[in-house]
């Protein structure tokens, strides 16, 4: 019925201020939900971030003279974007016409731009893993790795973009700040994998990066939240909130078990950590979109707080 | 590409079809709920004209309102509000099951609630009734977004789906702040109102507006259909019917105004409309940017992580 609050409370105590009552038609939603599966897009904002932090590895390896950490994070690079493309074909209503992608390069909407992200990074990192396997072309195999670690921060990063111009509150509200979430989460889960994959001797460099990610994230997942407003509460509360909270917690504890621990057993388990971490991270922000859009309340309280400040202001709105 | 955000003369022109006079004025519609019987013959006509398939059958409860949303297989949606009137108990038989002592909801009468919504006697309930559609945005978010080209605004200032170029990505669907358009699952692409663009390439009305029986769905030129809106509102505030205001008129709100708007005799949300819907794509530049800085923030991580220590 309309004119009935959604009334109820979520996630226990943390509440400190009362619900503001709200109306809506018959407590529907009014945002459509999002049609994409959690396994394909989330996973593919966990494989895309990998992949792409990953061929930035694989380059400072290979500059540096690291062959056991450069083979590791070029496989890598290759399979978080080869398994990351099949997810999001996967996804599409006509796969078939997954090449319609390539068909325009538009600005206003960063799944096309992401295309053309995604495309060169594919096949640049490909080269260079297929070079560095075999020996063959070796200044071709270099050049294309060059080529894939330039791309990969932006492969990386984009799709916060991507779930950032939506208007879904959780998303959306959360743009500026996304990017940088999703730049560290990308540079810990390929340093945790490289920490649990990669030769000991070689994997400083990881330990580094992977440290350096999940301080970025955490801090940017901080910030981010507390400037969201209402559109934050997805992230503390139910069961996107409990995947944050485990995911800040296995990124917090991969993160200093990485810096402590120097023995075989406790690295590969720091980097496990921060594998798991980026996982959560990626599945809870976007269930939190999907949470923020079934549920009127994030539509209707903000916008309308936003009418009637500008309603007091008869200056008119900005 | 044209602009984002902002007030814009010529909604075709930034497009691309070429300046005004080169392209036809823009269509769209003007919705006057005050009006609305809630026949549902629009959503009818448009299911015809359209050939939209079914949606399946289902009673919500929700008043006479068993279509429930806007979707991919439904273009127009007429919304029932039901909305409980507080009077004063004259110890009258009034309508109700035995027992029921009447709603008491703290809608104030007086004034407001003098409106012609609730003219529906002692303990009645105030009706509203307004047939919802695709707002065809000045700046459309699911146009900006859509990644093959699929989505494109028409000569007309319309905004169309073109069914041979989707290939169901489902971008469309979140940027959409109203939640108009949708995936039919069974299909897998995009679908939503077109304005009925092969009746506007042949002159004709849209097959809704065509079926309204109480011109409550007015099809026409936008310019005009704005100061026809205007008119009406002032006539229905003359009349002390102060609830009325217009929905997705105004050039200067957060998507640039609707090619389809509305005049409402309540707050938005009551409708199930979003109160001040803003398209996405107008952060777009600050998103860019600061996707630009945590690449590049990666890309110094990257390099940090390799200076020094030599381990």
């Amino acid at each position: 019925m309309s004119g009935q609050p959604n009334g109820r409370h979520r996630g226990g105590e943390r509440s400190v201020v009362p619900e503001v009552e709200f109306e809506s038609y018959y407590g529907r939603q009014i945002l459509k939900t999002p049609t994409w599966q959690p396994l394909d897009i989330a996973g593919y904002l966990f494989l895309g971030g990998l992949a792409g932090a990953s061929g930035v590895l694989a380059e400072g390896a290979a500059w540096t003279g690291r062959p056991g950490l450069e083979r590791v994070a070029r496989i890598a690079a290759v399979g978080g974007v080869g398994l990351g493309t099949v997810a999001l074909v996967h996804d599409l209503g006509r796969p078939s016409r997954f090449v319609n992608m390539l068909r325009v390069l538009k600005p206003t909407s960063p799944m096309s731009v992401g295309s053309f992200i995604l495309a060169p990074f594919a096949g640049l990192s490909t080269v260079a893993l297929a070079s560095n396997l075999t020996g063959r072309l070796p200044l071709l195999g270099r050049a294309s790795g060059v080529g894939a670690g330039v791309f990969g921060p932006a492969l990386a990063t984009y799709t916060a973009a991507l779930i950032g111009d939506t208007a879904v509150p959780s998303w959306h509200e959360g743009h500026k700040e996304m990017p940088f979430v999703f730049a560290g989460s990308a540079s810990s889960a390929a340093g945790g994998l490289a920490l649990v994959v990669a030769p000991r001797a070689e994997n400083g460099p990881a330990r580094r990066m992977a440290v350096g990610g999940a301080a970025l994230e955490l801090a940017s997942g901080e910030l981010m939240k507390r400037r969201m407003g209402l559109a934050a509460e997805p992230y503390r509360t139910g069961g996107s909130g409990r995947m944050m909270k485990a995911a800040e917690a296995l990124t917090a504890v991969g993160a200093l078990g990485s810096l402590v621990g120097r023995s075989r057993p406790v690295t590969v388990l720091a980097g496990a950590c921060l594998v798991a971490g980026s996982v959560l991270t990626r599945f809870g922000i976007f269930k939190a979109g999907v949470v923020s859009a079934e549920d009127p309340k994030y539509t209707v309280i903000p916008q309308r707080e936003r009418v009637e400040a500008a309603a007091a202001q008869p200056a008119g709105r900005l | 590409m044209g602009s984002l955000f902002g007030p814009l003369t010529d909604v075709a022109g930034d497009a691309g079809h070429g300046h005004d006079g080169e392209h036809p004025p823009r269509m769209g519609f003007f919705t006057d709920t005050s009006v609305c019987i809630g026949c549902k013959a629009c959503e009818v006509a448009c299911k015809e004209w359209n050939d939209v398939p079914d949606d399946g059958y289902l009673l919500t409860g929700m008043s006479y309102d068993n279509t429930q949303e806007l979707g991919a297989s439904t273009w127009r949606h007429v919304a029932f509000v039901e909305k409980p009137v507080t009077t004063t108990d004259l110890g009258l038989p009034g309508m109700g099951p035995p027992g029921w002592d009447g709603y008491d909801s703290g809608v104030p009468s007086g004034d407001e609630g003098a409106d012609q919504a609730t003219a529906s006697g002692d303990g009645g309930v105030r009706w509203l009734m307004s047939s919802d559609v695709c707002k065809h945005c000045t700046h459309a978010a699911c146009l900006d977004v859509c990644p093959t080209g699929s989505l494109f605004r028409t000569e007309f200032g319309t905004v169309v789906v073109q069914p041979d170029i989707c290939n169901g990505c489902g971008y469309c669907v979140p940027a959409c702040p109203y939640g108009v358009i949708d995936i039919r699952k069974e299909d897998g692409r995009a679908f939503k109102c077109t304005l009925c663009y092969d009746r506007l390439k042949d002159g004709e009305t849209p097959a809704c507006a065509k079926a309204c029986p109480t011109e409550s769905i007015q099809y026409g030129e936008v310019s005009e259909l704005r100061q026809r809106a205007d008119r009406r509102l002032a006539e229905l505030h003359e009349k002390g019917v102060d609830v009325a205001r217009l929905y997705g008129r105004d050039p200067d709100d957060g998507v640039g105004g609707d090619g389809a708007f509305f005049l409402l005799l309540d707050e938005p949300e009551v409708y199930g409309l979003p109160p001040d819907p803003v398209v996405t794509t107008r952060d777009l530049g600050s998103m860019w940017r600061n996707v630009g800085a945590a690449a590049l923030a990666l890309a110094g991580l990257g390099v940090a992580s390799f200076v020094g220590r030599r381990s």
